[in-house]
């Protein structure tokens, strides 16, 4: 057989492959539904939906105090577009409101307020629903907002009212107007890439090895290499449409941002996806059967790129015991180059590192499961 | 009667055995809840113990030096650099290096001894807003203490307000208070929802579905057995997860036992019920599998688990009226936390009640007439 010959059967028999495997998708609602629907479905919600900025909070206001002084501040909490404020003048009623849960956060405003005022120290006392902490951490911030910037209305009206005497004046950059969609919308791509890459692959090739028609394959003239080709570009595909559905909704739906280049971009996707891959193929066969396989890859991939990724909980937020463990998964290098990318541009100081990480874990994946699928062949 | 109780209970017994002889499936239903519980306890939180930051200080004055000083003494902040130029503040934020820059301008000493106000600028990475947003709060806070002391050592007046704080239920305003009970709801969900889910489907893809159906078993009667290992299956890993988080976390249980595992019950009807739904759906496990995902995902992110369901829009609110998990993460909640008794549970265990019953009887319509 000529060289050219060969490598013509070879790519043959790897397309007959591909041409299977992507009628066995198409076929299948549910990975139809895992490829497509659920991206969609995810962008909506995150883009739309889901949001960590909070505005309008109910919160109940009481008046002890009746000086103008006073009332001037809860008119000002009433007119704040991050409080929705009920006035009164009972405690006993804005505490009932807040075990019913109708309000999150109590303002109080004590009797001498206004005389206090002039003395220094007079009191507003801040009474949070405190179950969910970080939501109740906000309620503060906006309390303390809002009378910070009622002391110097005050002061540019002419009344004394001493400030400071350091004021903080913080810039965010890459994110000016603090929308929390800039991160999770971008963030989101790692989630719907590791669904498509490791979850689905994994659970299509442990079914084979389940029932028995990957040895059947390993006994036909298909080589190993061109098995694993076969069997993944068409979900290598299914991940690269979903990353086009991601980011055109990132861009002309939602609005993010978009400082570095599409190049860098798809090429971080590319290795990241090869890397999803190779963790499903792996797992697959070393597992072999559905239930199992598709358990441990929700625990080493789906969950990381959740929790330990920084794509919502930011990896200066945890012990460091637990920062040293995401290192070893992958998903926390590819938030790393999506925040990067879209919100701050291409900056290669933290560009090539993370890609450079994530091309190591790649090849080694690939290496491990060409040996495993080989071995099983012997 | 008796004799269908029987079989119900011989085919719980039989389901259980199919579910635990095998080790690695026996510990699949362990050791991933009491993980994720310990993880998901040490990760979910949205404050920050580890912020890195650098220096512009163009005054490096005493007081200047007297400020920083607050921010090293700090347990968070880490100063990793000191910079001479305003043009580095790029590049150290550029590269992650910092998650921000306290930059000090040169007259801040002059204008503080002149009773002047004195500006602080904070440069931070906004890549995350929500860390960005936090860490700036925990400067305001070390500022205001720095001012406090100034003013009294200056013989300046005290501030004209003072805010005082308190949080109900969470003294320490701890994310895993939060956390940790709510996972009593989530895990429990999506085993349920799989387990359920698979256990049916696995008999159809093997084909013992069809072995089933021609024993006396009546397919509702089938669909009991199916369903109440699973929710037994349940019952134990909320059980998991409760002792992590008084045994590991030690968050204290502010309500009765009795109350909780009630709602749980009452919860577990509608989780099982939806499973045995999508169990009629799916053919095969891997349909299972993914269906039970793509219920998953959404219901856990409109569930109040991450973001608050108060700060959706009004529609998004609407649909988590049908979300189980909302209702079970409210009901942990407030049991845990608040201590609330059955009765002001109501509001929570109705809508609970309703879905577990329109699930499971859809699902034993399906039952009987697509599967049998």
């Amino acid at each position: 057989m000529t060289e050219h010959s060969a490598f013509s059967a070879r790519m043959h028999r790897a397309l007959s492959l591909i041409r299977k495997e992507t009628r066995q998708i198409i076929r299948d609602p549910s990975s139809i539904a895992i490829g497509i629907v659920l991206p969609v479905l995810l962008i909506l919600l995150f883009g739309y939906g889901l949001s960590l900025d909070v505005t309008d909070v109910p919160v109940a206001i009481v008046l002890e105090d009746t000086s103008p002084a006073a009332t001037d501040l809860a008119a000002s909490f009433q007119l704040s577009h991050y409080f929705d404020a009920q006035p009164m003048t009972s405690m006993p009623r804005a505490e009932a409101l807040m075990l019913s849960r109708k309000v999150d956060g109590i303002i109080r405003i004590r009797p001498d307020f206004g005389r206090r005022i002039n003395l220094g120290g007079a009191e507003v006392q801040v009474l949070v629903h405190g179950v969910d902490a970080n939501h109740a951490r906000i309620i503060q911030g906006y309390a303390q907002g809002a009378v910070s910037q009622w002391m110097a209305r005050r002061a540019a009206q002419g009344y004394a009212m001493p400030t400071g005497p350091i004021v903080v004046q913080s810039r965010m950059w890459f994110n000016e107007a603090n929308e929390s969609r800039y991160f999770l919308v971008p963030g989101l791509i790692v989630l719907i890439m590791t669904l498509i890459g490791a979850l689905l692959t994994a659970l299509v090739m442990a079914r084979e090895w389940e029932r028995g028609t990957l040895e059947a394959l390993f006994v036909t003239p298909v080589r190993t290499n061109e098995i694993l080709l076969g069997k993944t570009i068409p979900y290598f595909a299914l991940g690269v449409i979903g990353f086009v559905l991601c980011l055109v909704a990132a861009k002309f739906l939602f609005h993010v941002p978009f400082r570095g280049s599409v190049a860098v971009l798809t090429a971080a996707s590319v290795v990241y996806l090869l890397v999803a891959l190779g963790i499903g193929l792996l797992i697959s066969s070393a597992f072999r059967s559905q239930f199992v396989a598709s358990q441990i890859t929700v625990l080493v991939t789906f969950l990381p790129a959740v929790m330990l990724s920084g794509f919502l909980f930011d990896l200066r937020s945890m012990p460091a015991m637990v920062r040293l463990m995401t290192y070893v998964f992958p998903a926390r290098y590819y938030v790393a180059l999506l925040q990067t990318i879209f919100l701050a541009g291409d900056i290669w100081a933290v560009i090539l590192p993370n890609i450079a990480v994530l091309s190591g874990m790649a090849a080694l994946l690939w290496t491990f499961t060409y040996r495993a699928a080989r071995k099983s062949l012997a | 009667m008796l004799e269908a109780l029987y079989r119900i209970l011989a085919l719980t017994r039989k389901e259980l055995l199919a579910i635990l002889k095998d080790p690695r499936s026996r510990y699949s239903l362990l050791i991933p809840p009491v993980l994720q519980c310990l993880i998901y306890g040490y990760v979910a939180t949205y404050d920050l113990n580890d912020i890195p930051y650098a220096v512009l200080d163009q005054d490096r004055s005493a007081a200047s030096q007297q400020l920083l000083a607050r921010f090293d003494g700090s347990a968070v902040f880490r100063r990793i650099a000191n910079l001479n130029r305003a043009a580095d503040v790029k590049s150290v934020i550029n590269e992650q290096r910092v998650l921000l820059v306290i930059q000090i301008d040169q007259d801040f000493e002059r204008r503080l001894l002149s009773g002047r106000q004195a500006d602080v600028q904070v440069i931070a990475d906004g890549r995350n807003s929500n860390t960005a947003g936090t860490a700036i709060g925990y400067i305001g806070g070390i500022v205001d203490s720095f001012n406090t002391t100034w003013r009294r050592e200056h013989g300046q007046r005290s501030m004209p307000v003072r805010l005082t704080s308190r949080a109900w239920y969470n003294p320490n305003l701890e994310t895993r208070w939060h956390m940790i009970p709510a996972l009593i709801g989530t895990l429990t969900f999506i085993q349920t929802l799989m387990l359920t889910g698979l256990s049916v489907a696995r008999e159809r893809e093997q084909g013992t579905f069809d072995q089933l159906l021609v024993t006396p078993f009546r397919p509702v009667e089938i669909m009991a057995g199916k369903a109440i290992p699973a929710m037994l299956v349940g019952i134990v890993q909320a059980t998991l997860v409760l002792l992590v988080a008084q045994l590991w976390f030690q968050i204290p249980f502010a309500g009765s036992f009795i109350t909780l595992y009630a709602g749980l019950t009452v919860f577990l009807l509608a989780a099982v019920g939806m499973g045995l739904l999508l169990s009629s759906v799916a053919t095969t496990m891997q349909q299972a599998m993914l269906y039970s995902f793509l219920l998953i995902m959404p219901f856990a992110l409109l569930s109040g688990l991450t973001t608050p369901v108060s700060s959706m829009p009004m529609l998004l609110q609407y649909v988590t009226l049908i979300n189980p998990l909302r209702y079970a993460i409210d009901i942990a909640h407030r049991v845990y936390l608040e201590g609330v008794g059955l009765t002001l549970l109501i509001p929570e265990l109705w809508p609970l009640a309703i879905i577990a019953v329109i699930t499971l009887s859809a699902a034993s319509w399906m039952f009987r007439h697509r599967l049998a």
